[in-house]
């Protein structure tokens, strides 16, 4: 209950009386100033842990909340390593001037940062190394003679010697530094950790209490909206002001080179003043068409080339090879599309500014706002508070400028929030793909060799320290976008990398020498080009590794087919990593799979079509295991694809809150059908038409939900790895194979559209 | 600028304000609650809806003035957090809850349907809930907790 009335609370008196106040109020009185550490100093234990003067843990993290349950299982890791109940710790997160500098929160990589041996985990057990060392002293006995209960340490022998944390250190600081050999608790001694401990936001977020950043409110504050150009390249010739005057609660106009806004006294008079201001704007150069972007892409001669892996001999395997399987695989550009849209609040006065933004970045969002104010980062201090769902970057970031641009004019706290076309129109859209992939087979029926290439377009991204015009406001704002720089051709590897998944996880992975993959296939070559993006880019959920992983996955299945083999039996023959084989294994277990080439014969013409297909990744080449089954019937007259069941099997290491993996599984599998079947950002000569859902169509509540079974692999004795974006990565694989399975028809262009169906069924023999 | 007054979670309120503003700038800026959420402002996703006379509404395309003298309920007047609604408990203990954005959606929505469907099958549940959106994908669970919800009311 402490914890949700902080949380509840925790809002409003950061609102009221900003940070340094909040960590009075938390109680922390002199230890506050412990967590002012600037960016850099989280070798301190004090700017992690504080230990209050009634024994009450208060625990900082640099990773946040997103809707994934860290905010859970980070307060139960504590609660593990101090061997404290979980009630008695409170979780402070992401705030420039509370806690630790852990960069961005993303790529799956909040678990392996603070679950593993260092940052928030070593704090635990630096502070409870410490705890008990200082507990030794006072009752004058070795460590290695005491036990700790509920934040008191005894004598193991006599229980009535004992001090509490609250006597040992309360209210006072460790002053000590992290310790990087202080011993984690064993897993078999966790009560806390690895349990599925409930969602400490739900009931405040089911009964409308919870605070969002939507609903942070300021003093003085005011609402602005932006007004974003009417075509991609349009630009400000001229703003009449004097086309609001006079309207209800209307405070102003800012206009910053091709940025607009209006700032009102309500949100509604923001939002008609924005559509009733005059803006006269010269229409940029037209849009490449739609229907010519794969085209493009593969004929772009800009391009930056990168080498992962090359052994040398791909070409001569090829020639050599009686048999050479080749396929091209297609993606769209996808929107994040968050269901609420972007919205942040910024008080900026004179040469410093608070903004409230649900962002992943609340450190280079400081550096960035910073810039795009003109003032320096040091006196601007961001505090994060949730949003909706992200996945990536949404509009968190660029929202956060807009109200710091409109804050700053007019010398009033602002808050905005964007209208959903201003989201959907200009966001950082994950990224479209064109592979290409080449097998050769030999006499055996195994691969040979594998070829792979591909093409992507790319343009800003995550802003980082000092790059605004990654996003569509600094962008307007003035700011360029971090430059695209061709490098052809690509330099040879160095060391072997696979984080955006585009070695095949059946090659060696061979650099140098070390074989870093996870296959057997010595004849590989994996090249990419990056291609300068007509629209702004960034990364959304399984970036890039979900492309290519879908382009994997189902050529794997592919050259299965062309040599009428069961295509699970066939990637194990060319896996070598134990892990992966291992849910390689439990998932087609777990599916009951039935060993037999696909399709199933004999094809059915007419009713409906069933049928089962597999895929498996290991996430960017060290972040997570997983291999899924899924179960589809197609409608052979529609060509509307139902997913009836998925089974997903994961090892992501230990598990630290097991319904919460499951969630995480859970919402990516439904979110990887989603963006399989129905989601792509389209335009037309001028504009991105994909404004709205009714024109960017996502799965609704009712559609498409299948039975999703999961087994989870738990391994306690090795590192913990991400498991946020391991499912979603593999659904398109896992569905274009179940459809071809139950149609012979093999769809190799995302998303799987009833009309492409049915297209490709009309063309089948 | 109109006077208009609402009964909003059991309370008396009256505002001063343009007679089209949507009803749910209403409820989340003038009266400030967190329950009713803007998502599109397009009536299509069902983050902003509330319960008048018995109906789900999407607020965010409701005039004020439509609704005056009206009874609004909103995920808030629902239960609390000590003392949730059955349908509240239901999705903490299916745990059916990602973001949370949505919630106003796929909670009031399907209270609403039920208030007045009780025996609904699966099947009708569902066809209830197909223009809401959830963006996180916890759809399975937020299809439990409503099953598990409606169950309640069954027995």
């Amino acid at each position: 209950m402490k914890r949700r009335q902080f949380i509840v609370r925790s809002g409003a008196l950061v609102v009221s009386f900003g940070a340094a106040r909040l960590a009075e109020d938390l109680g922390l009185g002199s230890l506050a100033s412990a967590q002012r550490l600037n960016g850099a100093g989280s070798r301190q234990l004090d700017g992690w842990l504080a230990i209050k003067a009634d024994g009450s843990v208060t625990a900082f993290t640099g990773k946040c909340e997103l809707g994934h349950g860290l905010y859970t299982a980070q307060t139960q890791l504590i609660a593990e390593e101090l061997c404290v109940p979980f009630n008695r710790v409170t979780l402070v997160q992401c705030d420039t001037e509370l806690t630790p500098d852990q960069g961005t929160t993303s790529g799956a990589q909040s678990h392996p940062t603070n679950f593993n041996n260092a940052d928030l985990a070593l704090a635990g057990a630096t502070a409870r190394e410490a705890l008990v060392a200082l507990a030794a002293e006072r009752l004058g006995v070795q460590a290695t003679q005491l036990t700790i209960k509920d934040g008191v340490v005894s004598v193991t022998s006599n229980s009535a010697r004992r001090v509490s944390y609250a006597e040992l250190i309360g209210g006072r600081t460790f002053n000590l530094t992290l310790n990087p050999n202080a011993k984690r608790k064993s897993p078999a001694d966790w009560t806390v950790l690895g349990t599925p401990v409930r969602r400490v936001e739900i009931p405040a977020m089911v009964a409308g209490r919870f605070e969002y950043v939507h609903n942070v409110r300021v003093p003085r504050m005011l609402h602005g909206r932006v007004v974003r150009p009417p075509s991609a390249n349009a630009t400000v010739a001229s703003v009449d002001r004097r086309s609001v005057e006079g309207m209800d609660g209307v405070v102003g106009v800012v206009v910053k080179k091709d940025f607009v806004g209006v700032v009102a006294e309500k949100p509604w008079q923001a939002v008609q003043a924005a559509a009733k201001l005059n803006v006269s704007w010269t229409p940029g150069a037209a849009l490449p068409s739609q229907r010519d972007l794969h085209a493009r892409l593969r004929s772009a001669t800009a391009t930056r080339d990168t080498r992962m892996v090359d052994s040398g001999n791909v070409d001569a395997a090829l020639a050599g090879a009686g048999t050479v399987v080749r396929a091209t695989y297609l993606y769209p550009y996808q929107l994040h599309g968050s269901v609420g849209t972007a919205c942040a609040v910024a008080d900026v006065q004179g040469d410093k500014a608070t903004i409230w933004a649900a962002s992943q970045a609340v450190w280079p969002l400081r550096s960035s706002t910073a810039q795009v104010l003109g003032i320096r980062p040091e006196s601007v201090h961001v505090i994060f508070k949730q949003g909706p769902g992200c996945y990536g970057i949404n509009g968190a970031d660029t929202v956060a400028y807009d109200a710091a641009l409109l804050s700053q004019a007019v010398g009033r706290p602002v808050r905005v929030q964007l209208m959903r076309g201003d989201e959907m129109a200009w966001e950082n859209y994950g990224v479209a793909y064109l592979v290409e992939q080449r097998a050769a087979v030999d006499s055996n029926g195994l691969i040979a060799a594998w070829d792979y290439e591909s093409w992507a377009p790319t343009r800003g991204g995550r802003p980082g320290a000092n790059a605004p015009g990654n996003l569509v406001t600094g962008t307007l704002a003035g700011f360029e976008p971090a430059a695209f720089q061709p490098r052809t051709p690509a330099p040879a590897a160095t060391a072997f990398a696979n984080n955006n998944n585009a070695v095949p996880s059946y090659v060696t992975g061979s650099v140098n020498g070390r074989a870093g993959g996870t296959g057997r296939i010595q004849a590989e070559r994996v090249v990419t080009h990056g291609v300068r993006s007509t629209f702004f880019t960034g990364p959304l959920r399984s970036p890039e590794r979900l492309q290519n992983t879908f382009a994997h996955e189902s050529f794997i299945d592919e050259v299965a087919a062309a040599l009428r083999v069961d295509p699970l039996e066939y990637r194990l023959k060319h896996l070598s990593d134990p892990r992966l084989i291992d849910v390689v294994t439990a998932v087609g277990k777990a599916a009951n799979w039935q060993r037999r080439a696909s399709p199933m014969l004999p094809i059915r013409r007419t009713g409906a079509a069933s049928g089962r297909g597999m895929s498996c990744v290991l996430y960017e080449g060290d972040n997570g295991y997983c291999a899924m089954v899924a179960e589809v019937d197609v409608a052979l007259d529609s060509g509307v694809i139902s997913i009836r069941r998925l089974v997903i099997a994961n090892d992501s290491g230990p598990i630290s809150n097991p319904d919460g993996l499951r969630n995480q599984l859970e919402g990516g599998a439904i979110q990887g059908i989603s963006r399989t079947l129905l989601e792509e950002v389209t335009w037309d000569d001028q504009k991105i038409t994909s404004v709205d859902w009714r024109t960017y169509k996502p799965l609704f509540l009712s559609s498409q939900v299948p039975a999703i079974d999961i087994v989870l692999i738990n391994r306690p004795d090795m590192p913990a790895m991400g498991a946020g974006e391991t499912a979603v990565t593999i659904v398109a694989g896992a569905i274009g194979n179940a459809v071809f399975d139950a149609t012979g028809v093999r769809l190799r262009q995302i998303p799987f559209t009833p009309e492409r169906v049915t297209s490709a069924l009309a063309a089948r023999a | 600028m109109s006077r208009i007054t609402l009964k909003v979670n059991g309370a008396s309120h009256t505002v001063d304000v343009d007679p089209a503003t949507p009803l749910l700038y209403v409820l989340s800026d003038d009266l400030q609650l967190h329950g009713p959420k803007f998502g599109c402002g397009l009536g299509q996703c069902g983050c902003c809806t509330v319960i008048i006379k018995g109906q789900a509404v999407r607020s965010c395309v409701t005039a004020v003035s439509t609704v005056n003298g009206a009874e609004v309920t909103s995920l808030e007047g629902l239960g609390s957090m000590e003392k949730p609604h059955p349908i509240q408990q239901a999705f903490v203990d299916e745990q059916a809850v990602q973001c949370g954005f949505c919630l106003s959606g796929v909670i009031l929505t399907a209270k609403a349907y039920l208030d007045r469907n009780p025996k609904a099958s699966d099947a009708e549940i569902r066809n209830a809930m197909s223009g809401v959106l959830c963006r996180c994908g916890a759809n399975t669970r937020m299809l439990k907790a409503i099953g598990r919800y409606a169950r309640g009311l069954k027995a």
